[in-house]
């Protein structure tokens, strides 16, 4: 059972059945799912939704697929924490900010998860046998593990220089990685016509509008963990335009759907100084976004011809929102604060979103009363080489007690001494 | 100068399916002109009505996105490639 109805282009309306299409015939735009909203609130509500597992197809009727839960992808994908971040808030003198930590999103540990797990399921029912995506990372082992589980065949296609983890990262779940001799807009060009030739599912391009979807359930599970409420602020990474509009599309939706009765919401934008054409636009009062090449730590969201940048821009606007960057040492140091004060190991990514709510709380845009939701959209242990030489080393010394208490001497300046006679 | 130019699938209808096609021009917007000659009803895809690349196409010559050069009055050459892409990317 599926409660979707079409496939409708966001730029000129132009209408399609329900396929494997992405981009508009007649204007090249783009084309997103459309739903029937008055069937799907008759058959939910939130005691309905309450009852199921903690996973993202909880939120099944608003996902565009014909849900079974024999052949669904990622059936533990999703519902992930949501913290009240009282040590965090301190520092940032916010009383109710809170993080959203898909650090821990199964299997992989990013927010791709979601997008992947929805969009596999949707290339099965098509038909598809391989799957196949353009990724840097987080996309690449989420698709790979993803598929294994489904038992598909699997081809990624990644740029030069991807951080290690991630590329043995989706090698060891049995996915055929080809590297290109060039960057991730190279790497999508390419898969581009890839696609269309080989007639494989490439989640986030011939796949891309039921991809896109699977977005939305981060907001859902936001309002769904604040109390079926939405928060006055939310703060989300931006690379190639997907998760932010989704979000603003998903607490619509709740509205749309009679989830939520009421409530206004403002969405912001962050992206890295280094790779940061969205937010150049969105400073400048300007719809046209011109691309950058990418140059910063965070290379996960290092996008610099974001396709969905127009989205996040009307998004951004409509909600009354803004953005900002973060350069790579602020970013550095907002995974440290993260980590510090709420025990959360963020990439650079989630660095790069803390650093610009800063931001945003010291420019008074966010007030100290305000709900106010970070979302950290990936796991550190992935980036290791992008905090390693900014974190301080262990101190060495041989096993004799003497040599501790001159350590910890050292250490503590003098100012304490062990608390019990030895 | 000619060329040959990658179309994607929505627009291989005007090319009866091929592609890649042949075609002439000392510039992205002559060859854009020359596309329309060879096969009409191209040019109203690929350019809004001020004669602009529409939001959603990208054009690669030689592999380089032509914004970064000189937009539609960037400079063809002899045996260069040009491709049409929709533009459609993300995912990291």
């Amino acid at each position: 059972m599926s409660y979707i109805t079409n496939l409708k282009c966001r730029e000129c309306g132009q209408e399609y059945p329900i396929s494997p299409l992405h981009v508009c015939e007649t204007c090249f735009g783009p084309l997103e799912v459309t739903y029937d909203y008055a069937r799907i609130r008759a058959a939910i509500s939130r005691s309905i939704i309450e009852k199921r597992p903690h996973n993202l197809w909880r939120y099944r009727e608003l996902l565009p697929v014909d849900f079974n839960e024999n052949e669904v992808v990622g059936p533990n994908s999703g519902f992930t924490p949501l913290l009240h971040c009282k040590r965090l808030g301190a520092e940032l003198g916010l009383k109710h900010l809170y993080i959203k930590d898909d650090t821990v999103n199964h299997p992989t540990l990013s927010y791709k998860d979601r997008v992947v797990s929805v969009s596999i399921t949707k290339a099965r029912e098509f038909g598809f046998t391989t799957v196949s995506c353009a990724s840097t990372g987080n996309l690449a082992t989420a698709v790979a593990a993803h598929a294994a589980r489904a038992g598909l065949q699997c081809y990624i296609f990644m740029p030069e220089g991807v951080e290690a983890g991630k590329v043995v990262g989706s090698t060891i779940y049995g996915a055929k990685v080809i590297t290109i001799r060039g960057n991730y807009d190279d790497v999508n060009r390419l898969c581009s016509e890839i696609a269309d030739k080989y007639g494989w599912a490439f989640v986030n391009i011939n796949l891309r509008p039921f991809y896109t979807e699977g977005a939305k359930t981060f907001g859902f599970e936001v309002a769904e963990q604040l109390g079926w409420r939405l928060p006055d602020h939310i703060v989300v990474p931006t690379a190639g335009g997907t998760i932010l509009p989704k979000i603003a599309k998903a607490f619509k939706e709740l509205k749309e759907v009679g989830l939520i009765k009421s409530g206004e919401f403002k969405i912001h934008s962050a992206q890295a100084a280094g790779s940061a054409p969205v937010i150049h636009a969105l400073h400048k009062h300007t719809d046209l976004i011109t691309p950058v090449k990418p140059d910063t730590i965070a290379k996960s969201i290092a996008i610099g011809n974001p396709a969905d940048g127009f989205y996040v821009l009307k998004a951004v606007r409509d909600s009354g929102g803004w953005g900002d960057v973060a350069t790579d040492p602020e970013i550095i140091d907002a995974i440290k604060l993260l980590a510090r004060t709420e025990g959360i190991f963020a990439e650079p990514a989630g660095g790069t979103t803390l650093a610009v709510a800063l931001k945003l709380v010291k420019q008074g845009r966010i007030k100290p009363d305000e709900t106010v939701v970070v979302a950290i959209t990936g796991n550190g242990y992935k980036t290791l080489e992008a905090v390693a030489s900014a974190i301080e080393q262990p101190s060495i010394i041989d096993a004799r007690l003497k040599d501790f208490d001159a350590l910890f001497d050292r250490l503590t300046n003098g100012k304490r001494t062990a608390d019990s006679a030895a | 100068m000619a060329v040959r130019v990658r179309v994607p699938t929505p627009l291989r209808r005007f090319t009866a399916g091929v592609d890649e096609v042949p075609a002439d021009g000392g510039s992205i917007k002559a060859v854009i002109e020359d596309l329309e000659r060879r096969h009409p009803g191209m040019r109203e895809r690929l350019l809004d009505e001020k004669g602009d690349i529409r939001r959603f196409v990208n054009i690669y010559l030689n592999g380089d996105d032509i914004r970064f050069l000189d937009a539609i009055n960037s400079k063809v050459k002899d045996g260069d490639d040009i491709s049409i892409v929709p533009a459609i990317a993300g995912g990291r």
